[in-house]
């Protein structure tokens, strides 16, 4: 319990730290478990047709979300297209981090021609606009398209990026005092990035790898508009897709249009407003003044019981 | 002179190499995956309950293979690929036959650059203006409700904002047309222009607040750092009032990196106009991207692309080079 105690506290000081951070940790945690947790107790598999009765407003009692004109429930095929559109994010964002990370990493460390051609192709993909070769990319693979193959396409599209982040990352911090201390002192490379680098480096991956995702997320939407996301299986992106084929906004279903739209703005702000709460928790110079604030309490508080 | 040397012409090799390195992406994709476009096109003949006896269908595929550019070894197509993105060519559309694919792109090219070079100065005059102020004034109620305004809007997408106020605008209110870019022919009229925009006004919107979102926020956090910079507080102690300060000192200094921004946000912008277009039935390349998806025609998704890269690495690279003319540092180096 003792053991505990120290990372609860931090996880009592982060969560607190301030009101959006709050607000997005009780969004984001309530995504996550709407979509790997309730998306488990489906009673029947959400994605396939006539499982409910047609066009069903919600209602309290059976369907909360009411049902779709191809006899889907809305809620538990919700819960089943969040945990699609996040595990999609995810791989789009993981993979796209990481490879820009690396070759930021090899172009700030290597400089010279390496550095130039790999910081050209870069910017090159940061120039390029992205959704027309997304789109001409999910055409050829349309057939075989899956959630991990789409999040490898979207990563393959935006990872320009990170690679100037890290890069100027790099030449700023391999500059710094405490790196030729580091050297100095025998510490070897990897040991300098694990120990030195890590905290200085933390808060812009924690941060780009939250705000990854949504840009995934949205991405996943917007192909489906132009019916090139997987289809059959059940996304935010897919939901809105049929929602729109089928007229629902016409037809007055707007619990089927409104559930997928709602839900991706609910996402976004909440996983955008998490990512700049820990980018500016994490961040050295915030978490200094913290430490001194925190110090000061703790003086206070020792002061006062010693009166 | 050494402006020219050290700004101007890194640039423009870099503008080279971009259109480049894009049209050979472009290449390369499509031929990594195991589909074949003409395969596809046959399949969807056939899918309309057209026949062919092999011998035809042999023929057919071997005039589509020259028609997709699809014919030699794979260097002899890189480089015939090349030769067509230059001069222009790349074939007929298969959906509106035998329109060439450029034709189609080229009348739909104005309307997007117009809707995208009007949205994008309007969020950007009016976000980083609003941005810079709520800035200035961090601690004020109003400018605490416009940053949850922006924090609100920015990370919506494209898609998400248009389906929004199209929601919203015509079917609620219904205000403003649901697609279309005009219902008048092209013309120098006041009654034109009046309808032009009467048109323009809901797809600009959908990019206007996205992207007011952005700079709004970018905007912001620039300004709250320049306003601790020595010569404000030099400013202030002179005591000039509170616009010129404002005005001429804080936002001027600060909207340099947002020029920067713009030129690196091009890319996204575009992508985020062809979703709106598509989203509002707007006759511009999204719409026609649309169109060729749907109809599986390779050509014209082709066209697109290369139009696509080089338009915007086009745009970035003027942007760039204006920049010595509002930045003087780098006219004085």
């Amino acid at each position: 319990m003792a053991a505990l105690r120290r990372p609860l506290s931090r996880l009592a000081v982060f969560l607190t730290h301030g009101i959006g951070i709050t607000i997005s940790v009780i969004m984001v945690i309530s995504i996550l478990l709407l979509g790997f947790v309730v998306s488990n107790f489906a009673p029947f598999d959400p994605r396939r047709w006539n499982t409910a009765p047609k066009d069903q407003p919600p209602s309290t009692d059976k369907f909360i979300f009411g049902t779709t004109s191809i006899g889907q429930d809305v809620f538990w095929l919700l819960t089943y297209s969040i945990r699609n559109s996040i595990i999609l994010g995810v791989v789009g964002s993981v993979v796209g981090l990481a490879i820009g990370g690396v070759l930021g990493l090899v172009a700030g460390y290597k400089g010279g021609m390496t550095e130039k051609i790999i910081l050209t192709l870069g910017d090159t993909f940061i120039v390029l606009p992205g959704l027309p070769m997304l789109i001409l990319l999910s055409t050829m693979v349309k057939k075989q398209l899956n959630m991990f193959l789409l999040g490898f396409i979207i990563a393959a599209l935006t990872w320009g990026m990170p690679v100037r982040n890290v890069r100027s990352m790099v030449l700023s911090l391999r500059e710094r005092e405490f790196t030729h201390t580091a050297v100095f002192s025998g510490f070897n490379t990897l040991n300098i990035i694990a120990s030195e680098y890590t905290p200085h480096i933390l808060p812009w991956v924690a941060a780009s790898f939250i705000s990854r995702i949504n840009m995934a997320i949205g991405m996943e939407v917007t192909l489906a508009i132009f019916g090139l996301s997987s289809l059959a299986e059940g996304t935010l992106g897919t939901m809105i897709y049929w929602a729109l084929q089928y007229n629902a906004m016409l037809r007055g279903l707007w619990w089927w249009i409104f559930a997928p739209v709602g839900m991706v703005v609910f996402i976004v702000l909440g996983f955008y407003m998490l990512s700049g709460g820990v980018a500016e928790y994490l961040n050295p110079r915030t978490r200094l003044y913290r430490i001194a604030t925190e110090e000061t309490k703790e003086i206070e508080s020792v002061d006062r019981s010693i009166e | 002179m050494r402006v020219i040397r050290e700004y101007v012409i890194p640039r423009i090799i870099t503008y080279v190499a971009v259109i480049f390195i894009g049209i050979t992406v472009s290449f390369v994709l499509p031929r990594l995956t195991p589909l074949d476009p003409v395969i596809l096109a046959i399949n969807r003949f056939s899918e309309y309950g057209q026949y062919y006896d092999p011998e035809s269908l042999e023929l057919m595929i071997e005039s589509m293979k020259e028609l997709y550019g699809l014919k030699g070894s794979l260097l002899e197509q890189y480089v015939n690929f090349l030769r067509r993105a230059i001069t222009g060519d790349f074939g007929p559309s298969l959906a509106y036959f035998p329109i060439p694919a450029t034709d189609l792109v080229s009348r739909a090219l104005p309307w997007t650059i117009s809707l995208l070079s009007l949205s994008t100065i309007v969020s950007w005059l009016v976000g980083n203006f609003i941005g810079g102020v709520a800035g200035y004034f961090g601690g004020r109620r109003w400018a605490k409700a416009l940053s949850v305004f922006a924090t609100v809007v920015y990370p919506t997408p494209y898609y998400i904002m248009a389906l929004l106020l199209m929601a919203v605008l015509t079917y609620v209110i219904p205000i403003f047309p649901t697609y279309g870019a005009t219902s008048l022919d092209p013309a120098f009229t006041l009654e034109f222009i009046a309808d032009y925009l009467y048109h323009a006004t809901l797809p600009s919107l959908s990019l206007v607040v996205v992207g007011y979102g952005w700079w709004f926020l970018s905007m912001r956090n620039i300004v709250s750092h320049t306003k601790q910079e020595e010569y404000v507080e030099y400013g202030q102690i002179m005591g000039l009032p509170k616009r010129t300060i404002l005005l001429k000192y804080v936002i001027r200094n600060s909207l340099l990196p947002q020029i920067t921004g713009l030129s690196v946000a091009l890319g996204g912008i575009f992508s985020g106009s062809m979703i709106t277009e598509a989203v509002f039935s707007y006759p511009g390349l999204g719409y026609v991207l649309l169109t060729s998806v749907t109809n599986g025609d390779f050509n014209l998704m082709m066209a697109i692309v290369t139009y696509s890269i080089i338009a915007v690495s086009s745009a970035t690279v003027l942007l760039d080079l204006l920049y010595p003319l509002i930045d003087p540092r780098i006219r004085y180096k």
